[in-house]
């Protein structure tokens, strides 16, 4: 019987993490950002029906970069937890934290035990009902989970996006206008053009509507907002 | 929170009959009746399937711009009140509604279901269902609650959506089986049901307003709970009121409790003077 070949612990899972940021870098980015009234997700996006940022309860909004598949598996695995618990309890027990939870541990269970990483990267936003309450959670491929605050990006230019929004975003939440032209200046700097808002996906929480707060933002609308 | 893989489809209530069975309104090992009784009278456990009669009369009825669909709010437990507030009318999405006869606690449970059913399905298709497709789900629904008919839990809706495709209001009534059928002009279940129809054929015609639409519902529920023990009338020394909302192409409104009133007092006032 063949030996099976000896791989330190250390190198599978250098491996797997490389593996994995290589898949994730290849994708667009998407960057979640916390305005006056609750929270925008600007996500590059040139596909008008494939969404990456999606409704999961009345506060919680989800959105990932990386491999479709395997993101919009875990936004399904998302809206089945929130609404059980929603039904099984009450709407207001259906919490961003526990949802971040479940996921945290969902990825890092797969990184650790399957030979293929998941080549994702997502954020759990929820908005609150004042600024000081609002909730964002960015969780990586190997379920390493970081509670953020004002913004958070992800996908294939995430660094360079932290790096650029962190000079610009000063002196607290701005109004959404502010927020949105802020989003894609960012997006247009880490990938050098311009992009046309058609090629953008908007959505927000809007700590103002009763129930449901999720709202997509249509191309027209935006341009109405920027102008 | 395991990494489900999708072969659940996007059935909120498949996926609680598959994960959480003990959840649905059929759960097993569910085999006696607590509280309300649909209709106040022995229904006959096991033995054969129980007179479909309920204390309740809710209706809808179609206007100009959809449906209205209203309700009474009386609950029975044998011969005694059980309820003089409860609300029978549902909203269930943006563009749809219920209207419930029979047991109340699985009544109550199966809006919810369906509540949560329409939105899960939106939130994991991306597009709502279609009104055709939403009523025939409600069916399936009830089709999956027959074994509790036979422990004398009977729930039947009245379904009314505005189909957003068509530009219109529809009804559907269902059976026990889950048997869906679409009404074209109004319809009315529950106990003081064939009552509140009685007055309503006297009085529909095509294309009612919206302030005509609701005097005739009104009216079938008024004399519904003159002739129906089950059923409640208006409440003058409470204020308590039948509950009515409108389900047009601007969503769900609720008609005020006050608007209500008005119309009441106005009816019974003709009623004194003989009218």
């Amino acid at each position: 019987m063949p030996l099976p070949y000896y791989v330190s612990p250390e190198q599978m899972m250098q491996d797997k993490a490389e593996y994995a940021k290589k898949g994730i870098a290849k994708g667009r980015s998407i960057i979640a950002m916390e305005y006056a009234d609750g929270v925008l997700m600007v996500a590059d996006n040139p596909s008008v029906s494939l969404y990456k940022i999606s409704e999961i309860y009345d506060s919680i909004a989800f959105s990932g970069a990386g491999k479709y598949s395997e993101f919009e598996n875990l936004r399904k695995a998302g809206i089945r937890h929130a609404d059980l618990k929603g039904y099984m309890y009450s709407r207001e027990d259906v919490t961003a934290r526990s949802l971040a939870n479940g996921y945290s541990q969902t990825l890092g269970t797969i990184f650790s035990q399957e030979i293929k990483p998941l080549e994702v990267e997502i954020l759990v936003a929820q908005v609150g009902e004042s600024r000081e309450t609002n909730e964002l959670y960015r969780i990586s491929f190997d379920g390493s989970i970081f509670d953020e605050r004002g913004f958070a990006a992800i996908g294939g230019r995430a660094e360079a996006l932290q790096v650029f929004l962190k000079e610009r975003y000063k002196n607290g939440p701005p109004s959404l206008k502010d927020a949105l032209a802020l989003c894609v200046a960012a997006l247009e700097n880490v990938t050098n053009q311009k992009l046309p808002l058609e090629g953008l996906e908007i959505a927000v929480l809007d700590r103002g509507r009763t129930g449901r707060k999720f709202r997509r933002i249509s191309p027209v609308e935006s341009r109405q907002f920027l102008a | 929170m395991p990494l489900f893989p999708d072969n659940y489809g996007s059935s909120f209530f498949d996926y609680l009959a598959q994960q959480r069975p003990d959840l649905t309104p059929a759960a097993k090992g569910w085999t006696s009746a607590p509280g309300l009784s649909s209709s106040g009278f022995d229904e006959g456990r096991g033995s054969h399937v129980p007179p479909v009669a309920h204390g309740t009369t809710v209706l809808a009825v179609k206007y100009q711009g959809g449906v209205l669909i209203a309700g009474d709010r009386r609950a029975t437990e044998g011969y005694q009140i059980a309820g003089r507030r409860m609300e029978k009318v549902f909203k269930i999405d943006d563009h749809s509604a219920m209207a419930i006869a029979g047991a109340a606690g699985p009544c109550i449970e199966m809006a919810k279901i369906f509540q949560t059913e329409l939105e899960h399905y939106e939130k994991l298709e991306g597009v709502q269902l279609s009104c055709e497709g939403k009523a025939n789900k409600l069916g399936q629904m009830i089709k999956a609650n027959l074994p509790m008919v036979f422990q004398g839990l009977v729930v039947l809706p009245i379904y009314v959506g505005y189909d957003l495709k068509r530009s219109e209001g529809r009804i559907f009534k269902y059976d026990i089986t889950g048997g869906r059928y679409e009404e074209s002009d109004y319809h009315s279940i529950g106990s003081g049901g064939k009552d509140a129809r009685n007055t309503i054929k006297e009085h529909f015609r095509k294309n009612l307003s919206e302030e005509e639409a609701l005097q005739v519902a009104l009216r079938a529920l008024y004399n519904a709970a003159e002739e129906d023990v089950g059923t409640g009338g208006p409440d003058l020394v409470r204020g308590i009121y039948p509950t009515a909302k409108l389900v047009s192409l601007a969503g769900i409104t609720d008609i005020d409790e006050q608007r209500i009133g008005t119309l009441y007092a106005a009816l019974i006032d003709a009623r004194k003077r003989g009218a």
